[in-house]
C-alpha cells in the first residue's frame, strides 16, 4: 500500500502541490485527473523519485519512503513517460535488458529470456531487435511498459498513457493496464482523459491548480 | 624522380613523428575533453568556474604561444624542476589545448541530449556513471562526430607548429631541404604527403558516421 500525507511541492515559490493526501491499495488502478498545469504530472514526478518533496510524507506498507534518495531495489516505482524516452541506440531487447543487467546485477541470458516473456505478453516478440525508431508510437510505448515492469517495480506509473495516441489505440493501453492489474500490478495513471480514467480505475484522484 | 627517392627518408621521418604527436593528442584530449565536457554541464559552480576558464584560456591565446610557454616557460617559473623534454612539452601543450576544444563540442553535444534521457535512466536505477556510459555516451558520440572530425584533420595540419620548439616534424623537414637544394619539390611532396593524411583520416571518419547511422 502506498499513502501520501501531506504533500507539499513548490517551484520558485509557486505552490504546485498543496497538502494532496492519497492512498494507492496493492493490486488497484489509481487514476490521477485533472486540467492541464493542475500538477498531476508533478504528483507522479514527486512519487518516482524525479522530484524532491517540499513537505509530507510517503509511506510503502505503512514504513516512510524517499523515492528521491531510495536505492532499495525491492521497492522499485516503474515509470513509463509520456514521450517514452527509450534509448534510441539500443535495440528493443536492450532496452529491457539494460537496467536489469546493470543494476539488479541479472546475467544477460536470463535477463534477456526475461524481456522475451515480457515482450510475448505485450505482443511485440517479433520487434525484439529493432531499434526504436522502427516501432509506432503504441508499440514504443509497450515497449516503454516491458522495460519498466523488467526492474519487477511495486507501483508502474504511467503519464498521460493516452495523449500521443490515435484514440483507436485507446482501448489496447487500457487492455494492457487491466490485464497487468489482473497479474496484481499496483498501477498510477496521470491522464487528463476522464472517461478513460473512468474505464480502468479503482479509484480517482482529481488535482486542481493550487491559489498561491 | 631520383631527388624524390633521394629526400622521402627524411621526409617520411618528419610525417612518422606528425603522426606520433597527431596520435597521442587524439587519444589524450579526445576522452579528457568528454571529461571536461561532462564538467562543463555539471550543476557544480566552482568546477564549471574552473573549467570555463580554462576553455578560455587555452581557446583565447595561440596555440603557437602556448607551445613555447610549456617549452620555455615553464623551466622559467619551476626553476628547472618543470622541464620537459621537447617531444613531451609538444605532447602537453597540444593534449591541453585540444582537449578545451573537445570539450565544448562535447558540452553541445551533452546538452542536445533530451533531459528525459536522464530521468528514465533514474527510474531504472542506472547510477550516473552507467547512465553516462551506456546512454548518454553513445548518443553524444554519434551527434559530435562531424565536429570531432574537423578538429582531427586541423590537429594532423596544427601539427606542424612543433617546429618553433625545434622538433623535427614533416614540414621541418621539407623545409630544410628546400632551402639547402634550392627546390620547391620537398615542399610540393609534403603538400602531397598532409593530403593523403587527411584523405585517410577523412576516409576513417566517414567509416565511424556510417557505423553510427544504424540508429536515428
Amino acid at each position: 500500500m502506498l499513502e501520501l500525507k501531506n504533500i507539499s511541492k513548490e517551484y520558485n515559490k509557486r505552490v504546485i502541490l498543496d497538502h494532496v493526501n492519497m492512498t494507492v491499495e496493492d493490486g488497484e488502478i489509481m487514476c490521477i485527473v485533472g486540467e492541464s498545469g493542475a500538477g498531476k504530472t508533478t504528483l507522479l514526478r514527486c512519487i518516482s523519485g524525479l522530484e524532491r518533496i517540499d513537505g509530507g510524507q510517503i509511506l510503502i506498507d505503512g514504513k516512510e519512503f524517499d523515492p528521491y534518495s531510495n536505492q532499495n531495489n525491492d521497492s522499485v516505482i516503474g515509470v513509463v513517460f509520456q514521450e517514452y524516452q527509450l534509448f534510441p541506440h539500443l535495440k528493443v531487447l536492450e532496452n529491457i535488458t539494460l537496467a536489469p543487467i546493470m543494476v539488479l546485477k541479472k546475467k544477460e541470458a536470463e535477463a534477456r529470456q526475461e524481456a522475451m516473456q515480457l515482450l510475448e505478453g505485450l505482443s511485440l516478440a517479433d520487434k525484439a531487435k529493432l531499434y526504436p525508431y522502427q516501432l509506432s508510437g503504441g508499440q514504443k510505448q509497450r515497449v516503454a511498459i516491458a522495460r519498466a515492469m523488467a526492474m519487477k517495480p511495486r507501483i508502474l506509473c504511467y503519464d498521460e498513457p493516452t495523449s500521443a495516441l490515435d484514440p483507436g489505440l485507446r482501448d489496447t493501453v487500457k487492455n494492457i493496464i487491466l490485464d497487468l492489474k489482473k497479474s496484481g500490478m499496483t498501477q498510477i495513471v496521470v491522464t487528463h482523459d476522464m472517461d478513460f480514467a473512468k474505464q480502468i480505475a479503482d479509484s480517482i484522484l482529481k488535482v486542481k491548480p493550487s491559489r498561491g | 624522380m631520383s631527388y624524390i627517392l633521394e629526400i622521402l627518408p627524411s621526409l617520411l621521418e618528419g610525417a612518422q613523428l606528425t603522426l606520433k604527436i597527431f596520435l597521442w593528442t587524439v587519444v589524450g584530449s579526445i576522452p579528457l575533453g568528454l571529461i571536461v565536457g561532462l564538467g562543463l554541464t555539471s550543476h557544480f559552480v566552482p568546477l564549471k568556474a574552473i573549467l570555463k576558464f580554462y576553455v578560455w584560456l587555452m581557446r583565447g591565446t595561440p596555440l603557437l604561444l602556448q607551445l613555447i610557454f610549456v617549452f620555455y616557460g615553464l623551466p622559467l617559473i619551476g626553476s628547472g624542476a618543470l622541464t620537459l623534454q621537447r617531444y613531451d612539452a609538444a605532447l602537453f601543450a597540444f593534449i591541453l589545448n585540444y582537449t578545451a576544444y573537445f570539450a565544448e563540442i562535447f558540452r553541445g553535444g551533452l546538452q542536445s541530449i533530451d533531459h528525459g534521457q536522464y530521468e528514465s535512466a533514474k527510474v531504472l536505477r542506472l547510477s550516473y556513471l552507467q547512465t553516462v556510459r551506456k546512454v548518454i555516451t553513445p548518443q553524444v558520440l554519434k551527434i559530435v562526430l562531424p565536429s570531432i572530425g574537423n578538429e582531427v584533420i586541423n590537429l594532423v595540419k596544427d601539427s606542424s607548429l612543433v617546429y618553433v620548439i625545434g622538433l623535427g616534424d614533416l614540414l621541418r623537414a621539407g623545409n630544410v631541404a628546400t632551402s639547402r637544394d634550392v627546390t620547391l619539390v620537398p615542399l610540393i611532396l609534403v603538400g602531397v604527403i598532409y593530403l593523403l593524411m587527411t584523405a585517410v583520416l577523412t576516409f576513417i571518419l566517414r567509416k565511424l558516421e556510417q557505423h553510427y547511422s544504424y540508429w536515428k
